[in-house]
């Protein structure tokens, strides 16, 4: 198909044939970077000379009719959650202020193993919270196809990274949508594996039960080559799955023939008309290729949000705990412990974060417990539960990944509730563990791309992978 | 730390009718190469920070993998102590504080991995084991400046993690017990248990075994009245001060009309007193919650009986069966003691050569203080000594000159040393005459032994065993004044 | 089950001291109407009838995951405490604590 910019997978061929260099590759990247870089807001930080030194290695290694990995020479972003030794991770927030990890998170060694370039650290929400990427301590990230609009979030310096042609494609993280909406609002493809099947290690912890890190990429093939690269058992996580990863590059060409695709009866509300409209696109070009169409319903989907949110802060004000300014990062000075503690965290997170830290703590306090984390937890079974029922009579279920299109940057930043909202789709998929992507799938309002998710079951990648494959060939 | 602290001893009974319910929190840690959650060293007694990684530390995307080696111990332990070992998860338990790197600890809450055991002590009483849970260590702080180096008015503390993620076992007694001589016995035999399984070196001045002591009275068959937690107890004496202390506070409090407020007070050994930390109400809401970063730990039948059959035999069984041989009472300290440096089975040696094991039993104890399991003179040669001994070859007096020497020397053959010493035991018409002797010297205590006091026969043995240089019989010289008396 | 969907001021200012934020007057009162709005949104679980769902903490159900008991090298101490706001002889240091002991 064709793409804005040169694939991972042609850059990664077109430097082991030779007709490229890896450096060559890379300078073109830090080109766009210079050029865009300014109105986007794509980085936290460029590590130009780490990839100049990188690319140098890869050509040497070229040269020397070395074995390359699969991803040699290919310019690679990292969300600034991903700790990468010696050099800052911030994840877009005050509190981490100075820090530099001193290891990596095990995704980064696997990408370093197969030769990726890594180009930079990439904005994010704060702590990875929100869907707008305008949560962060450095200023908000645009959408390179409409600098007024969001990129989505909270991966949405990745997105933008790899939609502005910085980098040919990039990891995120995906706790309830924050890799699948951003892709869907830039136009890419963007994954959020099973459940342990990417190592977290390393990975600076959100919501620890639903976390997961992904690709964004122009293609499926590139996607599920990447998933290739980083995914499989890790003895770091005790949460890693301990099955090899299924070949994913391997069944794109399977085609969908006689595969079940469901249909959601009962759409939340709140969908632009040409987002449902591509959708119905999707399942007209999936039928034509061969595949059934089978009604399904969710009934708790609509409680989805309430498990999320209640679920993922409690989780998240466990985790955010630990910056303290006790070990690294910021510390306001005070004259006793507490008071560092409170004015310290005062300082370093931003409204968002302390919103979710409270909603979080209190969730899980005394008292309340029972009424919200409690229940949050038997909803998460519902909705889990839902999906087993639905998954006995389909493969795979399609819905929007985003109800809208890119909105414009400020829209929904004073109300948290509506942003809130906007992750119906997605939430789901974070709650049974399950994997679901987004493909990019025409265009709707305002001319901005519209993506359709493609959700399976907890290691039903290949079947995952399959449809996007037909939805990639039929766009 | 010395046994002697585990033997009966009575603590002075509780005024008016109160009576006292103990239970213990004791903290363990487990002897294991690495902590519970990652691969840094566990070892104590190293330079600050410097068994770190990224878990211990609480970094940014650290995640804790569990130590197999630690749940093995924590299986171990919780068989010694009569547990069911059952599948069990890990809960973050919520708070700030300097130590603690995460800001939460992870431990177990209501699926812990023993459950409902038990211990017996002295006189049969039965002690509940509630639970015995695997958690990690925090991190540890010195406090700087200020008046005394304490928390209270220090400048700043620094902090080093060494410790912090060291596997611990929690094992928290039911309030079974009723007075502090049980609390000294109850730690005392927990020690013994963790060292014969090889689950904790128990050293309670390095901190790898630590006491938390619930205090509550009541008069009998009432309610539990309000309890306090005492931190800090480290020492098996200071557990049995502390109880002694506390129940006598809470009880003058009642009687001169006060309420005891549920809090956690701080035992100071110097002073000799407890006082308070932290009252209930302001005690921390800790939001315990499933750790997301762990999974289920089911050892499974098969484990657990693997480890069922590698455990030793355990103290309490080893004393009955060195009573049984011995003739001892299974609560005496020689058999404690003995048990405690592990040479009953050295006893069991000598009687196998022929020798007396309750002669035995009181020279090891009194002698072998400083040898291991396996002392230095050999088990024949003592079980030669102990015959000589009962063949009245030599005088109780003079064996243990002999045993000294053997100790002295790490061995040797008794016959020899007496005869080169010698010894004989003089024979009965000679300690007679002594004895007659003794009797027309020291008139007034002959006429007191006759009156009955009995205390009197003191100086009329000693007068004996000086004229007879150590040479006659105790046992004789006893058998005779008695016999002289009528 | 009826539990009122709001919440107040001052369990703001109580959950703020548990989660160790600061919060100005005006943030609690901000908080407290923010999350008094997710909080009644939320109520809509009350509808459900959970009494026989069994919670689910976790989405995959592995078991035993155990490492063996082998060293492996510590951090640079260094390294570690260049990174700290704060440090002293070998050890973070931290301002003067009035509570709890270990
Ligand atoms: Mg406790
Ligand atoms: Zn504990």
């Amino acid at each position: 198909m064709a793409t804005p910019f040169a694939t991972a997978i042609q850059i990664a061929q077109s430097i082991r044939d030779g007709s490229t260099t890896a450096s060559a590759v890379l300078e073109q990247h830090l080109a766009r970077i210079s050029e865009r870089e300014g109105e986007i807001h794509a980085f936290n930080l460029v590590t130009t000379e780490q990839a100049r030194a990188t690319a140098q290695h890869i050509d040497k290694q070229a040269k020397a009719g070395n074995a390359l990995g699969a991803l040699a020479g290919v310019p690679v972003a990292l969300k600034d959650n991903m700790c990468t030794r010696g050099i800052a991770t911030t994840c877009s927030s005050k509190i981490l202020e100075g820090w530099k990890p001193p290891y990596d998170a095990t995704v980064v060694t696997r990408l370093q193993q197969a030769g990726a370039v890594m180009v930079g650290k990439t904005n994010l929400d704060e702590f990875a919270m929100g869907s707008s990427t305008e949560n962060s301590a450095f200023g908000p990230t645009r959408n390179p196809l409409d600098t007024s609009r969001v990129p989505g979030g909270s991966s949405g310096g990745s997105a933008a990274a790899v939609a502005a042609g910085f980098a040919a494609a990039s990891l995120g993280s995906d706790t309830g949508g924050s890799i699948r909406q951003p892709a869907s609002l830039c136009g890419l493809v963007g994954v959020k594996p099973t459940y342990g099947l990417v190592s977290r290690q390393g990975i600076v912890a959100f919501a620890s039960s639903l976390d997961q890190v992904g690709p964004f990429t122009h293609t499926v093939a590139d996607a599920a080559l990447l998933m290739e690269v980083i995914g499989g058992h890790d003895p770091l996580d005790s949460t890693s799955l301990p099955q090899p990863l299924p070949s994913l590059t391997a069944v794109l060409d399977q085609g969908v023939k006689g595969m079940r695709i469901g249909r959601l009866v009962g759409m939340p509300e709140g969908c632009e008309p040409e987002v449902l409209a591509r959708l119905e696109a999707a399942f007209a070009a999936l039928q034509q290729a061969g595949a059934t169409i089978v009604d399904i319903t969710l009934p708790s989907l609509e409680f989805g949000i309430t498990a999320y949110y209640l679920i993922a802060p409690a989780e998240a004000s466990s985790n955010l705990a630990r910056y303290d300014g006790v070990r690294y990062g910021l510390r306001v000075d005070s004259p006793d412990l507490n008071s560092m503690y409170g004015a310290t965290r005062a300082a370093g997170f931003g409204a968002e974060v302390k919103r979710r830290i409270m909603l979080g703590t209190y969730a899980l306090s005394a008292g309340y417990f029972d009424a919200y984390y409690g229940k949050a937890l038997k909803v998460r079974r519902l909705i889990s539960d839902d999906f087993a029922t639905a998954y006995s009579s389909c493969d795979v279920i399609l819905t929007p990944t985003s109800p809208t299109v890119a909105f414009p940057i400020g829209e929904k930043a004073d109300d948290p509730l509506t942003m809130y909202l906007c992750d119906v789709f997605t939430i789901p998929t974070n709650l049974a563990g399950h994997c679901a992507m987004s493909v990019p799938f025409g265009t709707g309002a305002h001319n901005m791309p519209v993506g359709v998710q493609v959700l399976a079951p907890a290691l039903g990648e290949q079947a995952m992978f399959r449809v996007a494959a037909q939805l990639e060939r039929a766009s | 730390m010395s046994n002697a602290s585990s033997a009966p001893q009575h603590s002075t009974a509780l005024p008016n009718g109160w009576e006292m319910v103990v239970g213990l929190e004791v903290h363990v840690e487990l002897d294991t190469k690495t902590k519970l959650f990652s691969a840094s060293p566990n070892h104590f007694g190293d330079e600050p920070n410097t068994n770190i990684d990224p878990v211990t530390l609480g970094l940014p995307g650290a995640l804790p993998v569990l130590n197999k080696q630690a749940v093995e111990l924590a299986i171990r332990l919780g068989l010694a102590l009569n547990c069911t070992v059952q599948p069990s998860t890990f809960h973050r338990k919520n708070y700030f504080y300097q130590d603690m790197p995460k800001a939460y600890q992870i431990s177990q809450y209501d699926q812990p991995i023993n459950i409902d055991g038990f211990m017996m002590l002295p006189g049969d009483v039965r002690i509940g084991i509630e639970r015995a849970h695997l958690e990690e260590d925090t991190g540890k702080s010195t406090h700087i400046g200020g008046s005394s180096g304490r928390i209270h008015g220090s400048d700043y503390s620094l902090v080093d993690f060494n410790r912090a993620g060291v596997p611990l076992v929690e094992i928290v007694s039911r309030p079974d017990i009723r007075n502090s001589d049980q609390a000294r016995q109850y730690v005392a035999e927990l020690r013994a248990i963790l060292l014969a399984v090889g689950a904790s070196d128990a050293k309670m001045e390095e901190g790898s075994m630590r006491c938390d002591v619930n205090v509550s009275v009541r008069k009998p068959g009432a309610e539990f009245g309000t309890r306090c937690e005492i931190k800090n107890v480290n020492s098996i004496r200071a557990v049995g001060k502390a109880i002694d202390y506390e129940a006598r506070r809470q009880i003058d409090v009642l009687e001169s009309g006060g309420t005891i407020r549920q809090e956690t007070r701080h035992w100071d050994d110097a002073e000799g007193r407890t006082h308070t930390l932290r009252s209930k109400e302001d005690a921390d809401d800790y939001r315990y919650f499933l750790e997301p970063d762990l999974v289920l730990l089911d050892p499974g039948t098969e484990w657990i009986e693997q480890i069922r059959a590698s455990l030793p035999m355990l103290p309490a069984a080893r004393r009955a069966q060195l009573a049984t041989l011995t003739g001892a009472n299974k609560e005496s300290e020689s058999v404690y003691v003995v048990v405690e440096r592990g040479q009953d089975e050295y006893i069991a040696a000598v009687a196998q050569a022929g020798g007396d094991a309750g002669r035995a039993l009181v020279y090891v104890q009194q002698a072998f203080a400083e040898e291991g399991a396996t002392p230095a003179v050999s088990a024949a040669h003592l079980a030669a000594l102990t015959q000589m001994e009962r063949d009245s070859k030599v005088t109780a007096t003079q064996a243990k000159t002999i045993l000294a020497e053997m100790v002295a020397n790490g061995g040797g053959d008794p016959a020899a040393i007496a005869a080169a010493k010698g010894f004989e035991a003089l024979d009965t018409s000679a300690v007679e005459a002594m004895v007659d002797a003794a009797i027309a010297q020291q008139a007034d205590a002959w006429a007191k032994y006759c009156a009955g006091e009995e205390k009197a026969m003191g100086a009329l043995v000693g007068a004996i065993m000086k004229a007879s240089q150590g040479k006659a019989d105790g046992k004789v010289v006893t058998a005779i004044l008695q016999s002289r008396r009528g | 089950m009826a539990t009122p969907h709001s919440i107040s001021i001052e369990t703001v200012a109580k959950v703020a001291n548990l989660a160790r934020l600061n919060l100005t007057p005006q943030e609690m009162a901000t908080m407290a109407e923010q999350l008094s709005g997710m909080l009644e949104h939320f109520g809509g679980i009350d509808k459900l009838d959970l009494s026989a769902v069994v919670p689910m903490a976790q989405a995959v159900p592995l078991k035993n995951v155990l490492r063996e008991d082998v060293v492996m090298p510590s951090l640079d101490r260094d390294e570690v405490l260049a990174s700290a706001p704060d440090a002293h002889d070998g050890r973070f240091r931290v301002p003067p604590s009035a509570g709890q002991e270990s």
